[in-house]
């Protein structure tokens, strides 16, 4: 235990310390977006009847935070570590890939909310939400971070190079987060879009915490719950897998 | 009381090059023990597989009695490696990494005391505040040094610890390795330098293409091979086919012969003369670890 506690600690004390980058900065780039597309569109875009554009705006802007940040605290403590080769010194030790793989996920987690509070505090001035369901917020925040955490794990894992790293940020996550629904309900796409968008499991996220502040949403809120829970089981999985077989870490 | 460090029948292979060719090695507690070998002959590879790093295609590894395969845990707890390349991380100062580290294998504030010993016998004690990036190349190495020892591992294995160091710095560490050792740490060092091992080491094996060819204790080790040099310099710059077996190198002009004893140098003159061989330069030296390397290795 005190093993795999170190570690957690390690890990949050590593973004801690540059927080002016891991945590402000994400809290300024959401702030920005808020302010350009609620100026934009307010008052043009209603996607819901009774909510504004910038309230709507507001938890998907604090979702997609969360989600990326998440990814960025694991994948990049281990793209770091292994680039400086003094991922070594873990690899030494007798934490077990349960351990490892626990203590990476947790400090992405607190990752994510420490951003997504931020961005919360930030943001709620301009439109105060309302909250609904408090309990669903924090399912979906847990499972979204806990997912991205995961997936940021893999990420370090199969990466070598930082520009290998920046190809995943850029190519998969990025996408992903931008198609998701977050500046826009997906009823207003073609319908061929909006098929589009239900594959990719960011929107169920964005949506299922969207509806824990108006009970509104594009799709049922426990479909969102189950798709979110399933993808994070499933990376959880992928990621345990990857950790037990030692894959690019032992030879 | 089992060995600090059990190998037994260790292949390793990458791909298609056969790294290791069936390793047995065995050292026991409390020794102080030179892994030697040219580049490429598998000494970091056999650490390793020791450390868990990388793991065997086929054979068994254990650390004071626990496989590090199938005991990680122990075998982990037991070993300390310090790597041979300067790796830190650049997030946390000396003392944090510290603290850290042997917080990884299960220690907590209860270990402070001892992580003030390492960095007082290494000679960071001043910089223990200092970020890692910022450190002198000497102190990062002093600094892996430490971060090897923090969870006081029983076994120590160094790659290569004295690799860039300048002389000072070198003389420090041994002490401080001695000291090590002393204290009932069994150490495990690989080093270009073979005087090192020779002054230091009670026991030596020597590795060439992945397998151990010579393992002995240093003395016999240089005992068993001639005990005296002889290097010539001679004029014509040739030597008489009748000496050639004794030939153990040649160096441009200078000849290196083995003596098994001094007495043996009287019949060599008699061969030169006869051959109307001139000495420029004579010069009968006690054998080092050197010297035997270089003839293990043309064997």
């Amino acid at each position: 235990m005190t093993g795999m506690w170190t570690l957690f600690r390690k890990e949050l004390l590593r973004f801690w310390k540059v927080s002016f980058q891991t945590v402000a900065a994400p809290v300024m780039t959401a702030l920005l977006y808020l302010l350009i597309f609620s100026h934009v569109l307010e008052g043009r875009v209603q996607p819901y009847p009774g909510i504004s554009y910038t309230e709507f705006l507001i938890p998907g802007l604090v979702m997609m935070s969360m989600l990326q940040n998440a990814f960025a605290n694991s994948s990049s403590s281990l793209i770091q570590s292994k680039v400086m080769g003094n991922i070594v010194f873990l690899l030494l030790t007798p934490l077990s890939f349960w351990e490892f793989f626990s203590a990476f996920l947790a400090a992405a987690i607190v990752r994510g909310l420490v951003v997504g509070v931020g961005v919360y505090l930030v943001t709620v001035f301009y439109a105060p939400p309302s909250v609904q369901h408090p309990l669903l917020i924090l399912l979906f925040t847990l499972a979204g971070c806990g997912m991205m955490g995961a997936m940021g794990i893999i990420a370090g894992i199969i990466a070598d190079k930082f520009d290998q790293m920046a190809a995943f940020q850029n190519f998969i996550i990025m996408p992903l987060s931008f198609l998701s629904g977050v500046f826009y309900s997906i009823h207003s796409l073609p319908p061929f879009w909006q098929k589009v968008s239900h594959l990719n499991p960011f929107f169920y996220v964005i949506d299922g915490f969207r509806y824990g502040f108006f009970g509104i949403s594009d799709v049922s809120p426990w479909l969102s719950l189950g798709v979110v829970l399933t993808s994070f089981f499933a990376l959880s999985w992928a990621t345990l897998r990857l950790l037990k077989s030692g894959y690019k870490l032992r030879g | 009381m089992p060995a600090a460090i059990n190998i037994q029948q260790v292949h390793k292979f990458f791909g298609k090059l056969h790294a290791l060719r069936g390793i047995d090695l065995t050292i026991e507690q409390g020794e102080f023990f030179a892994l030697l070998g040219p580049n490429g002959a598998g000494k970091s590879t056999l650490i390793n597989l020791l450390a868990g790093l990388l793991r065997p295609t086929s054979g068994n590894l254990s650390v004071l009695g626990h496989d590090v395969a199938g005991d990680y845990r122990a075998a982990r707890q037991l070993l300390g490696v310090v790597p041979q390349e300067l790796v830190f991380d650049p997030f946390f100062n000396v003392r944090e990494m510290l603290r850290f580290q042997a917080g990884y294998f299960g220690r907590g504030r209860e270990n402070d005391p001892w992580i003030d010993e390492i960095l007082e016998g290494l000679g960071l004690a001043d910089k223990a505040g200092s970020n890692m990036r910022t450190l002198s190349g000497g102190m990062k190495r002093r600094a892996l040094i430490a971060q090897a020892l923090a969870h006081k591992p029983p076994v120590l294995v160094l790659d290569e610890p004295t690799a860039g160091v300048d002389v000072e710095l070198r003389q420090m560490l041994w002490e401080f390795i001695k000291k090590l050792n002393r204290d009932g740490h069994t150490i495990i060092l690989t080093t270009h330098y073979l005087e090192e091992a020779e002054t230091l080491c009670s026991r030596v094996a020597m590795l060439k293409q992945g397998q151990v060819v010579a393992l002995d204790s240093t003395r016999d080790l240089l005992q068993r091979y001639a005990r005296k040099s002889l290097r010539l310099r001679l004029e014509p710059n040739q030597l008489p086919a009748s000496l050639q077996p004794m030939l153990r190198s040649q160096d441009n002009d200078v000849f290196t012969l083995a003596l098994n004893e001094t007495a043996a140098l009287e019949g060599v003159l008699a061969t030169l003369r006869e051959n109307g061989i001139r000495i420029d330069d004579l010069q009968v030296s006690d054998a080092d670890l050197e010297d035997v390397f270089v003839e293990i290795l043309h064997q």
